[in-house]
């Protein structure tokens, strides 16, 4: 149990820092950044106090934006694919989800790969409208969260990739 | 009354959502307008520490560029000083604020953070209150005009920067006194726009635009941007245009901050009759 704690403290400041420092910089064909620090919200464990959950969401997502300078915006996003991520869950993964036992490592690729993408699309849409925050320029939102998605999904499927512990 | 205590344990979860989520709405509002964004900015004892730990990293990398930028201020310096004994009209040069009787003190300061692919941009610096710096002062560099301070903590300042859809900066024609508000689209980061330009302004593409001398944060005569296309708006009144930056606000290092010792006597005089 402390163990995960650990590793959950751990992952919140290192994946804050990757984001702040080196992400936010990286303005590929201009405007397209990853969004990687909500995959401490996509790998949060299954089996948790959802207020707490919820809370530090929140707590993320204002880090970020004191960061970024941004008012807001990635602390209304992360809480709220905080709190629908059940739904997200049960949908993707179905009867596993039921009896409390999904373990990310163990799942089928497509069903993680539905899950992924369905929270990063929300989060992107929602973080963009709230960003430009005009609905005239609804393109310019769908393009950047599209994009940014795409971007952002490819990195979190390759870090968890790269930090899974699965020894074969 | 039990029912209520019940209603509220069983939508707990709910109801924390929906408080933290009004609660980032609100701070998002509040950074949409000027002075409102008061906890969440990176210009903290926190963030301002960790961009500058970061930027003295990173700042090593960029010391040839940084040299040749002083080096070319430099060089355009002395040929205004050794060329001013001879004629006394520099044309080719922009207004050096230094000129003015002592009214604009200048200081520098070095960028720890900048973005510009956001809809509303800030740069955060190395200087603060310590520094006698306080908001509403222009941030300048050698090329051109950068932001205004709009937050500033003991050691560090925030900088709305000109790549800000909530900026208006006071602007005008290099060659008339025709004048405009510069804001930004939120599109690319080396194109501006100018508008509320009167249509009577004879503008052509390639012309210089300068900051104009009735805001109180910047002198008259700080380079702007050349004029890469215009039209008309809606009202056929005004021009609307593009203005392509000098400076690249991609790639800013070093920065001076302008302080306008008149700034409070003239907003005083301006708000007379209102």
């Amino acid at each position: 149990m402390n163990n995960a704690i650990t590793t959950n403290i751990a992952r919140f400041i290192a994946l804050v820092l990757v984001q702040v420092l080196v992400l936010n910089h990286i303005n590929f064909l201009g405007y397209i950044n990853p969004y990687v620090y909500i995959l401490f919200i996509i790998l949060f464990p299954i089996k948790n106090n959802r207020l707490l959950f919820v809370f530090l969401a929140f707590l993320l997502g204002l880090t970020v934006d004191m960061f970024s300078d941004s008012g807001g915006i990635h602390a209304a996003a992360s809480v709220t694919i905080a709190y629908i991520r059940p739904v997200v869950l049960k949908f993707s993964f179905g009867a596993i989800y039921e009896h409390q036992t999904v373990k990310f490592s163990n799942t089928d690729v497509g069903q993680r790969l539905t899950y992924f993408l369905i929270i990063i699309l929300i989060h992107h849409l929602l973080l963009f409208s709230l960003e430009i925050f005009n609905i005239s320029k609804i393109i310019l939102i769908l393009k950047k969260a599209l994009f940014s998605s795409i971007f952002t999904l490819i990195l979190c499927i390759l870090i968890t990739v790269l930090f899974s512990r699965k020894t074969k | 009354m039990q029912q209520i205590i019940n209603f509220l344990i069983r939508n707990k979860t709910f109801l924390l959502f929906s408080l933290l989520f009004c609660i980032s709405l609100i701070f998002t509002f509040q950074s949409h307008s000027y002075h409102k964004s008061k906890f969440i900015n990176s210009a903290n004892f926190l963030t301002g520490g960790v961009y500058e730990s970061a930027n003295n990293i990173g700042g090593y990398f960029g010391l040839k560029k940084e040299n040749q930028i002083l080096l070319e201020e430099n060089n355009r310096l002395k040929s205004i000083l050794f060329n001013t004994k001879t004629s006394e009209t520099v044309v080719d040069t922009f207004i050096d604020s230094s000129l003015y009787d002592g009214n604009y003190i200048l200081k520098a300061a070095q960028v720890v953070k900048n973005s510009y692919s956001l809809t509303n941009n800030y740069l955060t610096i190395n200087k603060g209150k310590k520094d006698s710096i306080k908001e509403e002062f222009g941030v300048i560099t050698s090329k051109g005009i950068v932001g205004i301070l709009d937050k500033v903590s003991p050691n560090y300042g925030r900088v709305r920067s000109i790549l800000n859809s909530n900026i208006g900066i006071n602007a005008q024609l290099k060659k008339t006194n025709h004048f405009g508000i510069l804001t930004w689209n939120g599109e690319s980061p080396y194109i501006v726009q100018l508008i509320d330009l009167p249509k009577q302004a004879p503008v052509v593409v390639g012309d210089t635009i300068i900051t104009g001398g009735l805001s109180t944060i910047f002198p008259k005569g700080i380079p702007i941007g050349t004029v890469t296309s215009f039209k008309t708006d809606e009202t056929e009144n005004y021009f609307e245009i593009d203005v392509e930056l000098f400076n690249d606000m991609t790639n800013i290092g070093h920065v001076y901050i302008i302080e306008n010792l008149d700034a409070t006597e003239i907003s005083n005089l301006n708000n007379l009759d209102e």
